[in-house]
């Protein structure tokens, strides 16, 4: 479709971009003082990112679905992806409301880029050519290095976006390389024309084409993997999220994630256009669909088993995140129909449960300045809401009924077993063997809430702000899911295409 | 004298990536591991307007590169940034003395 009638179609990422440009041009001119700058800018963050989801619900319904001369590509799959990411945003700007963790004098900055992040998570989720791939993942990634080492209060925000750019610079310039061999492969930067040229090419029948083309893709998943911190492209990840403010850890643990996998699964049904229909069929898939295998594999026993060690609730969040996209990338190996299905399913729910898990460690920091495990001892008796909405948090990560995570692992698992095949079941025995080793470091958290005595005289937590009233709300969904999960198979019938 | 074809944009190209790769994964100042980076971001950029000039879709592979060029330049600002926010606190921008955070 052409530029102009493709216009109403991304009206979301227009309100999106004149917010952030707003933000930052009215802090400039205006310099706001007390209650206006406190109040009046998360405000005109919270409405712009309204619009954007207002734009998005009642964005026209077109029979083609690229836009701007192929660069990106709108399915339902994408346009619940972009929701998802908005809402995301909209709550860390809520969990920023009076966090300590924040600068005073650079809130308005820290709106923008939350909002820019927003943009930039919405356009990479319906990208479908490699130049728009490359910068929305730029956009995403400029943003969140400059959020995650926006704590001025001392060198460890600072330390963890150093890391960040560093290993995110490394995996988006290996990313580039791989796209530029693909390009040069089959002469195409769109994703459709590389799975057309991938049909009909004769590169494919020579060994060196294949090996090229393997070692294209091995690279091209360097860095989506790096999005999604999928292990070995994880290192990132704990010490980012322990050094990044709690409120953008939130959403970092999400947005990006959700936006990674939209992009994977389009680069997959893109080059392999069978995969999204009938995945059993897709036997020239087959190396892509063995790397993401092993990776997913991989990546949810090391998270699992390294969240073990941890003492640092926002490491051991951190390495739950990592194998959580593990169970994620069992949705995007079975494919067809069934396979993105469960992945929006699952991403719906880790929306809630993990922004949820982050808003009671924000909660607890606002008043014990820390996120040792040690300050959790007791919990239960200082601040049982707060105590009980973790609690909800932890057993629906862990995947236990009757928990909304319990519902998108069971769409997981069966979006596999429903795909048949020995591997694939295997794959889903090896997630549910995770689930099992996972109950045992949410469990010694609940333990340390609910059994044990906090040493000495513990500071006691105000329920009194954003965050825990956060983390409060969102605890009734995670319970109300678990229980009536009609609106989760909705989502799973309605985001199950990609074009 | 040999014409200069696909192939030696190709090596050069390659030759680059290793060298970035070397670059990121010994060096132990921040700043060098950024120059890295940049080297890593155009060996891709070699590649992708080799390409183009040889492989005929010009016009796709000369704004793409034009994009890394341009991208490069925004990362390369914001590494800038964050090294500048460590070496104001820790007085360096040793790697190894940056590091708080593990486990």
């Amino acid at each position: 479709m052409p530029t102009l009638e493709s216009l109403p179609h991304v009206l979301p990422e227009v309100a999106l971009a004149v917010t952030a440009a707003a933000l930052f041009v009215l802090e400039a001119l205006w310099q706001p003082r007390g209650r206006a700058r406190r109040v009046g800018f998360p405000l005109l963050a919270l409405g712009g990112l309204l619009a954007a989801l207002l734009f998005l619900v009642a964005s026209p319904s077109s029979a083609e679905p690229r836009f701007f001369g192929g660069l990106l590509t709108q399915d339902p799959f994408s346009t619940f992806v972009r929701g998802v990411a908005i809402v995301a945003t909209a709550l860390a700007v809520g969990l920023a409301l009076g966090s300590p963790s924040l600068p005073s004098n650079r809130r308005v900055e820290y709106h923008g880029l939350l909002v820019l992040l927003a943009l930039g998570m919405c356009l990479l989720s319906s990208a479908g050519h490699l130049l728009m791939i490359y910068v929305a993942i730029e956009i995403v990634s400029l943003t969140s290095y400059l959020l995650a080492g926006f704590d001025d209060r001392g060198g460890r925000s600072a330390e963890a976006g150093l890391k960040y750019v560093l290993f995110g610079g490394v995996a988006s310039g290996v990313m580039l390389f791989g796209f530029s061999l693909l390009f040069g492969l089959f002469g195409d930067l769109s994703l459709s024309g590389l799975g057309q040229a991938l049909a009909h090419s004769t590169t494919l029948s020579t060994g060196a084409g294949r090996w090229a083309t393997l070692l294209a893709l091995v690279f091209v998943l360097a860095g989506l993997g790096f999005k999604i911190a999928a292990v070995p492209f994880h290192m990132w990840c704990p010490d980012v999220y322990e050094g990044a403010p709690t409120p953008f850890t939130a959403l970092l643990s999400v947005g990006p994630k959700a936006a990674g996998f939209a992009v994977l699964l389009r680069f997959g049904t893109g080059l392999w256009p069978e995969l999204a229909t009938d995945a059993a069929a897709a036997t020239s898939a087959l190396p892509w669909l063995l790397l993401l295998g092993v990776m997913s594999t991989v990546t949810m026993t090391v998270g699992n088993l390294a969240a073990i060690w941890q003492d640092n609730l926002k490491r051991l969040l951190a390495y739950s995140s990592i194998a959580h996209a593990g169970y994620m990338l069992m949705g995007v190996v079975a494919g067809g129909r069934e396979g993105p299905g469960a992945v929006a399913v699952y991403l719906a729910v880790y929306l809630i449960m993990n922004i949820g898990a982050f808003a009671v460690v924000s909660a607890v920091d606002r008043s014990a300045h820390s996120e040792d495990i040690g300050v959790y001892h007791g919990l239960g008796r200082r601040a049982p809401l707060l105590a009980l909405a973790m609690a909800v948090f932890l057993l629906s990560l862990t995947g236990l009924p009757p928990t909304a995570g319990f519902v998108g692992k069971l769409y997981l698992f069966a979006s596999l077993i429903h795909h048949g095949g020995f591997w694939y079941v295997l794959l889903a025995v090896v997630g549910v063997l995770n689930s099992v080793v996972s109950l045992y470091f949410y469990a010694r958290v609940l333990r340390a809430m609910f059994l044990e005595s906090a040493a000495g005289e513990p500071a006691p937590v105000s329920l009194a702000n954003s965050a825990a009233a956060l983390a409060v709300v969102l605890a009734v969904p995670t319970l109300a899911l678990g229980i009536f999960w009609q609106p989760l198979a909705a989502i799973a019938n309605f985001s199950g295409s990609l074009f | 004298m040999a014409q200069v074809g696909l192939q030696h944009f190709l090596v050069v190209a390659a030759l680059l990536f290793a060298l970035g790769i070397v670059c990121v994964v010994t060096r132990r100042n921040a700043v060098a591991v950024l120059i890295g980076i940049e080297l890593l971001l155009n060996a891709a950029g070699i590649n992708v307007v080799a390409f183009a000039r040889y492989g005929g879709n010009l016009l796709a592979g000369s704004a793409f590169a034009l994009f890394i060029i341009a991208l490069a330049a925004a990362e390369a600002v914001v590494g800038l940034a964050l090294i500048f926010a460590i070496h104001r606190r820790l007085r360096s921008v040793d790697l190894e003395q940056t590091e708080t955070l593990k486990g």
